[in-house]
C-alpha cells in the first residue's frame, strides 16, 4: 500500500505578541503526517510542540498567529481557509484531545449531551441516531454501561474515564487526524497504560493518523512510528523510534536520553544537560541549543544548522552530527527540501 | 497510640501504625472518616533514602506531612532519633526535619528576596551570631545548590522552575537537618532540569549525610534515587524492599502492574514487554473495600482477601509484602 501523506506542515512560523516583545514559539518546522501512522512530537516546555499542534487546528490564543508557512491538508493550504471552513475541519477531519480531562468537559451538561453536540454539529445524525452513536462511541472507548453513563455529569467520572470520554468525542465524527496533546500527563501510570493501549487499539480499528505531543520519552518510545524532537521552536532531529533512541545524532537528543533514569543506568550518576531552559524572547543567533551544549563549536554560535542526513539515514540539525558525517567520508551535505 | 512502643535506636525516623483520618461531610449530618493513611509503619536509617510511591490519592503526601507534623495524626507513633514526635517535642525537632515541596511556584513567597527566603529558617531558629554570619551562611547554602551569589537580592519570579526548586532546597538545608521530606520535589521539572536536581539531591546526601523520604509517582526516578522503596495503595503499604530487589522481583500484584505500566524510554522493551493492565479505577477512599483494598482490581483475589487485610510479612532480606496469595 502506498503511503499517503495526509497533512504536510511546511516551514511553519508561529509567534505571540506580548508586552515584552514577540515570542517566536515555532520557528520554521516542517513535517509530513502519513495516513494511519503515529507521529510523536517530543520536547520540553517551551519547545513549541503544543503551539505547532494548535497552529494546525488554528486554535491559538488571541495574541498568537501563524506568521508564515503552509499547512497542507490533502494538498489544500488550510491556513488560507476562512473560519467557517476551518470549523468544519476541526472535529470532522481533525480532532484534538487535551492534557487535562478535568477542565475540557463542561461540568453543567451531561456526558451524553456533550457527545451528541459534537455529533449533531458535524454529521446528519439527529435525535435517536445521534444518541445511539454516542452510546456506540462510549462503548468503543471502553466505558462500562454506556446507556447509564451517558446520563451522568463529568464529576461522576474519574480522570481516566473522562479522558476516554474526550477520546470518544474526538473520534465521534471519524476524523482523519487525531492530535493528542499530552493526553496522559495528568493521569496515573496504571491509568496511563490503559489509555495508551486504548489509543493504539482505536488506531488499528479506525485507521486515523495520530500526532502525539508529549514531553515523556517513555510514552513516545511506546507509541510513535516516527519521532520529531523539538527544541526552541525548531526540529532538532527526526527519525523512527529506533533511530532516535538507539542512534541519536543531535547533541540535544543525546543529552535528553542521558538525563532520564533508565534500568541500564541505575546506580550510576545521571548526566544532565547543563544550563537553564531557553528564553524565547532572546533566541541565540545560531543553533538554539548551543548555549547549553557541551560540544558547541564556533559555527554553532553563528549559523543555524541545516537538517542533514546522518550516517544511518535519519535527519538531524546539528553541526556536530555534520562533522561526524564528514569524518565518516560523507562530505555530501544534503539538505531536506 | 502505643505508649509502650520501644523505638529501635538504629533508625533515624520510625513510624509505627500511623493513622491519619480526615472527617468528610457526607449528606446533611453524616461525617465519614477519609482514611488517607491507615496503619502505615516504616523506618528510615540515617543517610538513607526511602522512596514512597503510589498513585494519586493513595496517601503518600499525607504520610510525609504527618511525619513532620504538618498534620496531627489520628493515631500511631512517630519517632525521630528515638524521641517521640508529638506536640511538645516537635518545636525542637523541626530544625532537624525539613520539607521540599512539589510546586516551586507556590512554595516561595513572591514578596521575599532569595536571601530572605533562605534566611527565614535561620531567623526562626536563631542560628546565627551576627548579620555577617547570617549572610555567609546564606551565600554558602546558595553555592551548595548551585545558585550565584548575585541572585541573593532577586525575587522568586525572576527564576526558572529548576532554579526555584534549588531555592526551596537551600531553604530546607538552612537548618542543617538530618531528614528531609521531598514531596514530588522533581515532578514539576523538565527532564533535563530534573536530572540536575536529582544529582544535587544525591550529592547533598553524600556531603551532609541527610536522609530523605522521597515521595514521587515517577517510578524510574524513585528507583534511581532510593535505597529502599515503599509502595502504597489506598492508605496502606503493600510492599517494601530494597530498590533493585523491588524492581527485579516485585511480589505484590499491585507493584507488579505498577512496574509493568511504566513506559520505558526504549522502543524495544516498550514494544515487547507484556503489560499487566489493571482494570478499572482506584476505589474512592470514602468507600474502601473490605479486607485488602486492592482486591477489587486484583487478578488473584480470593474470598479471604475480602475478609481480612493481609499484614506486611518478611519474605527474606527485608522484602516485606502484604498479600494473601503471593
Amino acid at each position: 500500500m502506498a503511503e499517503e501523506t495526509i497533512l504536510s506542515v511546511v516551514d511553519l512560523h508561529t509567534s505571540f505578541t506580548t508586552d515584552k516583545g514577540e515570542v517566536k514559539a515555532v520557528n520554521g518546522i516542517s513535517f509530513n503526517l502519513t495516513a494511519g501512522k503515529i507521529l510523536g512530537i517530543v520536547g520540553e516546555s517551551g519547545s513549541g510542540k503544543s503551539v505547532s499542534a494548535y497552529s494546525i487546528m488554528q486554535i491559538l490564543e488571541k495574541n498568537g498567529s501563524i506568521k508564515s508557512g503552509q499547512i497542507l491538508y490533502k494538498g489544500e493550504d488550510i491556513t488560507k481557509w476562512p473560519e467557517s471552513k476551518m470549523r468544519d475541519f476541526r472535529g470532522k477531519r481533525c480532532s484534538i484531545i487535551f492534557q487535562d480531562p478535568m477542565t475540557s468537559l463542561n461540568p453543567v451538561f451531561t456526558i451524553g449531551y456533550q457527545l451528541e453536540e459534537a455529533i449533531k454539529l458535524h454529521t446528519d445524525r439527529r435525535g435517536k441516531e445521534a444518541r445511539d452513536r454516542a452510546v456506540e462511541m462510549l462503548e468503543l472507548v471502553g466505558v462500562n454501561e454506556p446507556e447509564k453513563r451517558i446520563k451522568q455529569y463529568p464529576f461522576e467520572f474519574s480522570g481516566g474515564m473522562r479522558q476516554r470520554v474526550m477520546i470518544a468525542m474526538a473520534l465521534a465524527c471519524e476524523p482523519d487526524i487525531l492530535i493528542a496533546d499530552e493526553p496522559t500527563t495528568a493521569l496515573d501510570v496504571t491509568i496511563q497504560a490503559q489509555i495508551l493501549e486504548l489509543m493504539k487499539d482505536l488506531q488499528a480499528k479506525l485507521g486515523m493518523a495520530i500526532i502525539m505531543v508529549t514531553h515523556d520519552l517513555g510514552v513516545i518510545a511506546q507509541m510513535a512510528d516516527e519521532i520529531i524532537v523539538m527544541y526552541g521552536g525548531r526540529v532538532c532531529e527526526r527519525g523512527t523510534a529506533e533511530d532516535i533512541f538507539y542512534r541519536p545524532a543531535h547533541e540535544y537528543t543525546k543529552g535528553l536520553l542521558r538525563s532520564i533514569p533508565s534500568v541500564d543506568t541505575m546506580g550510576q550518576r545521571l548526566e544532565p544537560i547543563s544550563g537553564t531552559p531557553i528564553n524565547l524572547l532572546n533566541m541565540p543567533k545560531g543553533c538554539a541549543f548551543c548555549p547549553r551544549c557541551d560540544a558547541a563549536m564556533k559555527i554553532c554560535l553563528e549559523q543555524q544548522p541545516p537538517e542533514t542526513r546522518t550516517v544511518d539515514g535519519h535527519l538531524a540539525a546539528c553541526w556536530q552530527a555534520i562533522r561526524t558525517e564528514m569524518d565518516a567520508g560523507m562530505v555530501r551535505v544534503e539538505q531536506k527540501a | 497510640m502505643d505508649m509502650n512502643y520501644k523505638p529501635n535506636p538504629e533508625y533515624l525516623v520510625e513510624v509505627n501504625d500511623l493513622k491519619m483520618y480526615f472527617p468528610v461531610k457526607t449528606g446533611l449530618f453524616g461525617r465519614t472518616p477519609l482514611k488517607a493513611a491507615d496503619g502505615v509503619s516504616f523506618a528510615i536509617r540515617p543517610g538513607e533514602t526511602l522512596g514512597l510511591v503510589g498513585e494519586s490519592g493513595c496517601g503518600k503526601t499525607t504520610v510525609g506531612r504527618a511525619l513532620i507534623r504538618l498534620y496531627k495524626p489520628t493515631d500511631g507513633d512517630i519517632f525521630f532519633e528515638g524521641k517521640r514526635v508529638d506536640d511538645k517535642s516537635i518545636g525542637g525537632l523541626r530544625k532537624d526535619m525539613q520539607m521540599v515541596f512539589q510546586d516551586p511556584y507556590s512554595s516561595l513567597n513572591p514578596r521575599m528576596t532569595v536571601e530572605d527566603i533562605i534566611g527565614e529558617p535561620l531567623d526562626v531558629h536563631k542560628m546565627y551570631t551576627s548579620r555577617e554570619d547570617r549572610r555567609d551562611q546564606i551565600l554558602n547554602l546558595m553555592e551548595m545548590v548551585g545558585l550565584n551569589a548575585e541572585h541573593a537580592t532577586r525575587y522568586a519570579h525572576e527564576f526558572s522552575g529548576g532554579q526555584r526548586q534549588r531555592i526551596g532546597i537551600a531553604r530546607a538545608l538552612a537548618t542543617k537537618p538530618k531528614f528531609i521530606v521531598c514531596d514530588e520535589a522533581v515532578s514539576a521539572l523538565d527532564v533535563s532540569i530534573q536530572a540536575q536536581v536529582i544529582n544535587m539531591f544525591e550529592d547533598l546526601q553524600k556531603q551532609l549525610g541527610v536522609a530523605y523520604l522521597f515521595i514521587a509517582h515517577d517510578l524510574l526516578v524513585v528507583h534511581h534515587i532510593s535505597h529502599r522503596i515503599a509502595v502504597m495503595y489506598l492508605g496502606k503499604l503493600v510492599e517494601t524492599a530494597d530498590s533493585d530487589e523491588l524492581n527485579a522481583n516485585p511480589v505484590h500484584p499491585y507493584t507488579q502492574s505498577l512496574l509493568s505500566a511504566v513506559p520505558h524510554p526504549d522502543p524495544k522493551t516498550a514494544k515487547n514487554s507484556k503489560r499487566i493492565i489493571l482494570e478499572g479505577d482506584v476505589p474512592s477512599p470514602l468507600h474502601m473495600p473490605s479486607g485488602c483494598p486492592f482486591r477489587t482490581r486484583c487478578r488473584f483475589a480470593t474470598e479471604q482477601c475480602a475478609k481480612e487485610m493481609p499484614q506486611l510479612t518478611d519474605r527474606g532480606n527485608g522484602h516485606m509484602v502484604a498479600c494473601w496469595n503471593k
